[in-house]
This record gives structure tokens, C-alpha cells and sequence, in this order.
């Protein structure tokens, strides 16, 4: 074994952080998936006759599809009927504020560094909380609403703004989209709703932080943005999970809908579990995410750290619909031990001047696969469309593999399209160059992973750049010396 | 300070240093010259500790202290600083952020405290003087796209910035315009004091009418062949290598 193999094994031995559970009371559905579950779900949430429809037909038009093979990834099937598809954690009443919220289930988000208390937040962000199911709380609804924005829970969306849910669900990612689409139509628990009125900008970033904590269950939540016209909206998103023997589903879907000049910034730092170091359990994330930038003007921009989950499949993507429009992807996939991660984006210029810009960057340590998959659509509508791609992938040790599979279809002559792609290892001259200035090689490897990240890191708000940057070095702990 | 006995080190089983003995005194420049491919980089690396290198005899202590059995960076936080012939380029890291972990992880290991970031810029600001080397250097990814000088300008702003006790120059002056030589060599004896050290691999006589070297050695074959004082190397000006290598290569066949 080479040098460099020793150190890497010795490198990527680092424990999930945030691998521990708790015990409460909960509220779950009978394991298994049929029409009965739906209709419990539905009930258990005291939704409209039309949602339950929708999430019936949803799961009609799922059972007659196929699961998707050909992302890059290998991994046991699902078995589908030995999920959960409902677990909440009981609560006497329901909370109709924060103070209401039982404070059991608030400490488990203090414990994962989420302060629920809005005195003590960092002024700037407001944050939804959904633990396996449900959303159990929400910070700064008050603040927001003086100035027309929404930002609650998905279910208090369909209760309170049902117009709104009905004009929109579906709107960007139809039921049909794809397999895990359909299913998350049939099943969707919760999720955050956020919507901007007109010419607002919404003052502080809106966060919603996924939890999965009830072992067998599958977490199915569904994201909703819309910024009408002149609105402005940064979003984040975070999500953690135990650390379990089996592997857990997560299969969500997030729509944004962008109007005239509107803009909206969606950030993610995912760290699910990653599965152990032999690659036993952590999470499938299966997920759509999709933004239409309807109106003229109008921009979506996409940034991602992935650094969790056993099997990531992900392509946040962007309709650039409006003349003028623009659609951003930036994204950093750490891929360590057994991980693996199919991920990309896809930009489809349908608008005249449309402009996208993707940016990727690639870690592979340990025994992972990480791909890169994009597509670049020109329509023929779409004159002077422009798209500008770099993927870069990053190395560590000779048992990991990068993989780029760009796909571009240009249907108008007027289009201008780049892609600019590389590879490169994590250089032993680099490590040793930090060593011989006194850097422990750990800290020289989390300098330069964040230095080859960091056009993406920049994309992120400033507080969640400080996090992404612990969480990139954290996974690659352990990874090279 | 430094104290080299019999070193003998190789690369992939092949060995390129035959028994290197070497004393340096604190207050010393020692320059080290030789013809291409005789070993002084590897000499400079191993002392540094590059992993590549096997040593397979002999030893070096370093102020008391085994300084084989220290892991790279402990040999740095020590004062064994190394300016590299070909300094890498690190993408995305400032030399600034760069530096600031450096100077913070060798203070720690002294037992000194970190510094924040105003005593950090004002340190800094102090030894860009000496090196004379421009702010927006500093702020650009370290050494990317960097012109060869500026690596090496850069690579002394580092060594005003960690002070170490031993400092191994390799070529620092290959690459660096007459200006920049000065100013570079000017830099360096400011550093110079009774209590570290300095050696300096070069090619070029040029240089030590900067750096005036206490003893000059010829490294050949992965031995130091001759030693003597700064006359050495303007005998090897005029004359070159071939005639320490006759005398050497006779000898050898004797
Ligand atoms: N990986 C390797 N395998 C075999 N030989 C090597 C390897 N790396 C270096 N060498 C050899 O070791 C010898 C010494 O190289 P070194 O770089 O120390 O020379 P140098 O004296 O610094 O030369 P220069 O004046 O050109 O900088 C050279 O012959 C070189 O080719
Ligand atoms: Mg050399």
C-alpha cells in the first residue's frame, strides 16, 4: 500500500456528527403503501377533498411507473411496502406559537446547533423546523407577515392559503415528473410554503431544517416558494438524520416559481447520513427540485454542499421561461467512503436572452463515486441564449471515481454554449507545502478543499459559509494525510 | 543547531544522498552548490521531511532534538523552514488565509497565543516592507498564476512571517530580476541574526555578493565533495565543476 493510500485510510475515519435519536411519543401510520395509507395521511391532516385527489391520482400514475436506472449510482431496491410513510411526534395540543411547542422537541433542534428561540437567533433568519413528518415550529412568522410574506408550514399553507396551494402545487414539478415525484405527490407530509408578495424583499433569510429521526420512516416533504413580481427571497435549507444500520428514503420535492423580475436564492447544506464507514446504512435521497423563472427578467439561483446521504440523486434545475431570464447552479458533492452522488442540474432556455451559469465542483474521497449530470436545453424560441458550465472534479486517493456526464441539445443557431471540465488529485506537493509552513495535514486538506470550493462557498450566506466550510472539512476528515 | 551525520537517503530504492555531513552554527550562512541532479534539493527535502524519501543511514539533530522522528509540520513549527525551488500553487487560498493558519498553528505549538486578525495584518504589513512585496499579492490565491519571481518573492515574505531558526533557500534567487535580487537578498540579511541560520542553495556566485556566506560546499554525487569559504565559489565561477569531479571521479576509481 502506497503512502498515500495509508494516510487516506487513516483520514477517513471520522464519526457522523449527528448520528444520535431520541425518544418521544409519536403519532406514525401502519407500515406499507396503499390508497388506505394515503387517505390516512390525508385525514391525519384534515386536508381538502381536492388534495386528497390529487395525492390519489399522484399515486395511481406511481404505481404504473418504473424507478429510474440510469443515474450512475447502484444500491439494494427499496422496498416500499416495509416503509413508513407518517410518523409525528405526538403533541397535546397543537402549538399555535412558539411558546406552545413542546420544549422537548425545540431541544432536539438546540442540539443540533438550530436555536428555535428568536431572541437568541442570529437577527437575519427565520426558520421552519419539521421533524420526520411534521413541522413543529417556526420562528419569526410574525415579523414576516407584517410585510405580506408567508413562510409556515406546508400543512398550515394547504388550511390557511389553500388558493395559493391549489394555483401552485404542482405547478413546476408535475406529479408525473418522475418516480420519486409521484410518490412524494402521494405521500408528502410537510415541508415549508413561502411566498412573497409583490415588490417585497423579504429582510431575512428563510430556512427550513429537516430532521429525520423515527427509524424505518421515510421523510417526504415538499418545499413551495413563489416570489411574485419585483419580490426577492434567499432560502436555505439544512437536514441532518441518525445514524442507522438500515438505509431511510428521503425523496422530496421543492417547486419555486419566479414572476416578472423576481428573484430567488436557494441554498442547501445536506448532511444526511452518509452510512458508516462500510458503507452500512445512511440515507437514499431521491430528490426534485425545480424552479421556473416565469416572468421576464427573473432569476433562480441554485447552490448546493452535499456532503451527506449513502445515494444522492439531485438536479435542481431551472426553467428559464421569461426573456432575460437567468438560472444559476452552484454545488459542491463531497462524496466519502461508500458514497455515492448522481448529481447535477438542468437549465432549459425556453425565454430570448437567456442566460445559465453552472458551476460544480466534485470532491471524491475513500471508495465513492461521485457524478456530475447536466443538461442544457436550447429551445428554438430561445434566441441569443447563453450557458456557461465548469465542472470540476477533485480527487483523493486512487480508489474513488469522478464522472461527468454533460448533455447538451441546442435547437436555435444563435446559441452560445461553453462547458469547461477538469480533474485534478489533491496534490501530495500541496499537503506537503502546508506541512513544511507548520499546517497539520488535516488542516491543509480542509484549506485546500475550501479553497477548490470556494466559488461556491461564496454563493452561500455568510453564516452558512462558515458551517459549509466546517462540514467539507469534517467529511474529508480522515481522508488524506 | 543543525548537525548532519553520514546521511543517507533514497528514492524509490534509489539513493541519491551518500553520507552528508554537515554542522551549521547558529550566526551561519552556509551556501550549498553543485552541478544539476547532485542532490541539493533532495538534501532540502529530507530535512524538511517530504515522505517520499527514505533515509536509510545516518542522522540529524536539529537544536538537541532527532529531527528525523518529527512529523513534517513539527519540524516547521520548530524552525526548519524550507523556500522551495518550485513552489506549488494552491487554488482558492489566499496567502493571507493561508499564512494566518500557518503563523497560528506554529505559534500554538510554541505555547503562544493565536493572533487575531488585527495583530495578524499588522505583522503582516511589517514584513511586506522587507520583501517589498505588493498587498495585492497577498490577496490573490497563493501562487496561482503567479510569475516565477513573484513565487519567490512570495516564498521569502513567508519566511519574514514564520521566523525560523534554520532557513534552507533552495534557488530562491533562479527566476528573481537583478531588482528583485537585491531586494529579496536584502530581505534575508535583515532576518539574519545571532541566533538562527541560514543555508543557501544556488548556482550562481551572484548571489552570495548578497548573502555573504560563512562556508561554501560543493555537493556532488549526493556527497559534499569540497568545502571552503566564499572564495569556493568564485573559483567554481570561473573554473565550473569539471575539475572537483575529476578530482572526485578519479578518486573513486582508485
Ligand atoms: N522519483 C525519483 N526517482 C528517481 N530519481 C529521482 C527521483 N526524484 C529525484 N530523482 C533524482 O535525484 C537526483 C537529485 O535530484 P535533486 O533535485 O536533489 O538535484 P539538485 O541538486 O537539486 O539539482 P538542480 O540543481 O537541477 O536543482 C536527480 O538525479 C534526480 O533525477
Ligand atoms: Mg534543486
Amino acid at each position: 500500500m502506497s503512502k498515500d493510500n495509508q494516510i487516506l485510510e487513516e483520514f477517513t475515519s471520522k464519526e457522523y456528527e449527528h448520528g444520535w435519536s431520541v425518544n418521544y411519543e409519536v403519532d406514525e401510520a401502519p407500515i406499507g403503501l396503499n390508497e388506505e395509507i394515503i387517505k390516512w395521511i390525508s385525514a391525519k391532516k384534515e386536508e381538502p377533498t381536492w388534495l386528497l385527489e390529487w395525492r390519489l391520482k399522484a399515486f395511481r400514475t406511481w404505481q404504473e411507473m418504473q424507478e429510474p436506472e440510469w443515474a450512475n449510482v447502484t444500491y439494494p431496491k427499496v422496498d416500499f411496502q416495509k416503509l413508513r410513510y407518517y410518523s409525528a411526534p405526538k403533541q397535546q395540543k397543537k402549538a399555535k406559537s412558539l411558546e406552545e411547542v413542546d420544549p422537548e422537541l425545540l431541544a432536539i433542534y438546540e442540539r443540533l446547533g438550530i436555536s428555535m428561540n428568536e431572541q437568541k437567533r442570529l437577527q437575519g433568519i427565520a426558520v421552519d423546523a419539521v421533524l420526520d413528518s411534521v413541522s413543529v415550529a417556526t420562528t419569526f412568522k410574525g415579523t414576516l407577515a407584517k410585510l405580506g410574506i408567508i413562510f409556515c408550514s406546508f400543512s398550515e399553507a394547504v388550511k390557511e392559503h389553500p388558493e395559493l396551494i391549489k394555483k401552485y402545487l404542482g405547478s413546476v414539478v408535475p406529479m408525473t415528473d418522475n418516480y420519486y415525484a409521484a410518490l412524494n405527490s402521494a405521500v408528502f407530509s410537510d415541508g415549508s410554503f413561502c411566498y412573497i408578495p409583490k415588490g417585497v424583499r423579504c429582510p431575512m433569510e428563510l430556512s427550513t431544517y429537516f430532521r429525520i429521526n423515527a427509524a424505518n420512516t421515510g421523510q417526504f416533504e415538499r418545499t413551495l416558494i413563489v416570489a411574485e413580481d419585483d419580490a426577492y427571497v434567499s432560502y436555505l435549507e439544512g437536514c441532518t438524520a441518525p445514524q442507522r444500520d438500515e438505509n431511510q428514503l428521503h425523496a422530496a420535492v421543492v417547486e419555486i416559481y419566479a414572476a416578472t423580475n423576481a428573484e430567488v436564492k436557494y441554498s442547501t447544506v445536506q448532511n444526511w447520513f452518509p452510512g458508516d464507514k462500510e458503507g452500512k446504512g445512511g440515507i437514499y435521497n431521491f430528490v426534485t427540485k425545480r424552479g421556473i423563472c416565469a416572468g421576464d427578467n427573473s432569476k433562480i439561483s441554485w447552490t448546493q454542499v452535499e456532503t451527506g446521504s449513502a445515494v444522492t440523486w439531485k438536479y435542481p434545475s431551472c426553467i428559464l421561461k421569461g426573456d432575460n431570464s437567468i438560472g444559476e447552479f452552484y454545488s459542491v458533492a463531497v462524496t466519502n467512503n461508500y458514497q455515492q452522488a448522481d448529481t447535477g442540474t438542468k437549465m432549459i432556455h425556453i425565454g430570448k436572452n437567456t442566460k445559465s451559469r453552472i458551476v460544480s465542483k466534485g470532491i471524491s474521497a475513500g471508495k465513492s463515486q461521485n457524478s456530475y449530470r447536466g443538461q442544457v436545453q436550447v429551445m428554438k424560441r430561445a434566441t441569443n441564449a447563453r450557458n456557461f458550465s465548469q465542472c470540476d472534479s477533485l480527487l483523493m486517493g486512487d480508489r474513488c471515481g469522478a464522472h461527468t456526464f454533460p448533455y447538451i441539445d441546442i435547437n436555435n443557431p444563435t446559441a452560445k454554449v461553453e462547458h469547461e471540465a477538469t480533474t485534478s488529485k489533491i496534490g501530495e506537493d500541496q499537503i506537503f507545502y502546508c506541512n513544511q509552513r507548520g499546517i497539520a495535514t488535516e488542516d491543509a486538506v480542509a484549506l485546500i478543499v475550501n479553497g477548490y470550493a470556494k466559488e461556491v462557498l461564496n454563493q452561500l450566506p455568510m453564516e452558512f459559509a462558515v458551517e459549509a466550510q466546517k462540514l467539507l472539512a469534517l467529511t474529508l476528515e480522515g481522508s488524506v494525510g | 543547531m543543525l548537525s548532519i551525520k553520514n546521511l543517507h537517503a533514497s528514492i524509490e530504492g534509489t539513493p541519491i544522498l551518500r553520507g552528508i555531513n554537515l554542522e551549521v552554527k547558529a550566526g551561519e550562512v552556509h551556501a550549498i552548490m553543485g552541478p544539476n541532479g547532485s542532490g541539493k534539493s533532495t538534501l532540502a527535502s529530507v530535512l524538511a521531511g517530504r515522505e517520499e524519501y527514505e533515509v536509510t543511514e545516518g542522522e540529524v539533530t536539529f537544536k538537541g532534538k532527532d529531527l528525523l522522528d518529527l512529523a513534517p509540520e513539527d519540524r516547521a513549527r520548530e524552525g526548519v523552514f524550507l523556500a522551495f525551488q518550485y513552489p506549488v500553487e494552491i487554488p482558492g487560498v489566499s496567502s493571507t488565509n493561508f499564512l494566518r493558519t500557518a503563523v497560528n498553528q506554529v505559534r500554538e505549538y510554541r505555547g503562544l497565543e493565536a493572533l487575531d486578525a488585527v495583530k495578524f495584518l499588522s505583522l503582516m504589513k511589517e514584513k511586506m516592507k522587507l520583501v517589498e512585496i505588493d498587498q495585492k499579492l497577498l490577496s490573490r490565491a497563493l501562487n496561482e498564476g503567479f510569475s516565477g519571481g513573484e513565487k519567490k518573492r512570495n516564498e521569502i515574505f513567508q519566511m519574514a512571517m514564520l521566523e525560523p531558526s534554520l532557513s534552507i533557500l533552495d534557488e530562491t534567487d533562479s527566476g528573481l530580476d537583478i531588482d528583485a535580487l537585491r531586494i529579496v537578498s536584502n530581505g534575508v540579511n535583515q532576518l539574519k541574526s545571532a541566533d538562527n541560520a541560514t543555508i543557501v542553495v544556488t548556482h550562481y556566485q551572484r548571489l552570495l555578493d548578497y548573502i555573504v556566506p560563512d562556508y561554501v560546499h560543493v555537493l556532488y554525487k549526493g556527497r559534499i565533495v569540497k568545502s571552503g569559504t566564499k572564495e569556493l565559489a568564485l573559483e567554481l565561477e570561473e573554473k565550473g565543476y569539471d575539475w572537483i569531479k575529476e578530482e572526485v571521479d578519479s578518486a573513486a576509481t582508485v
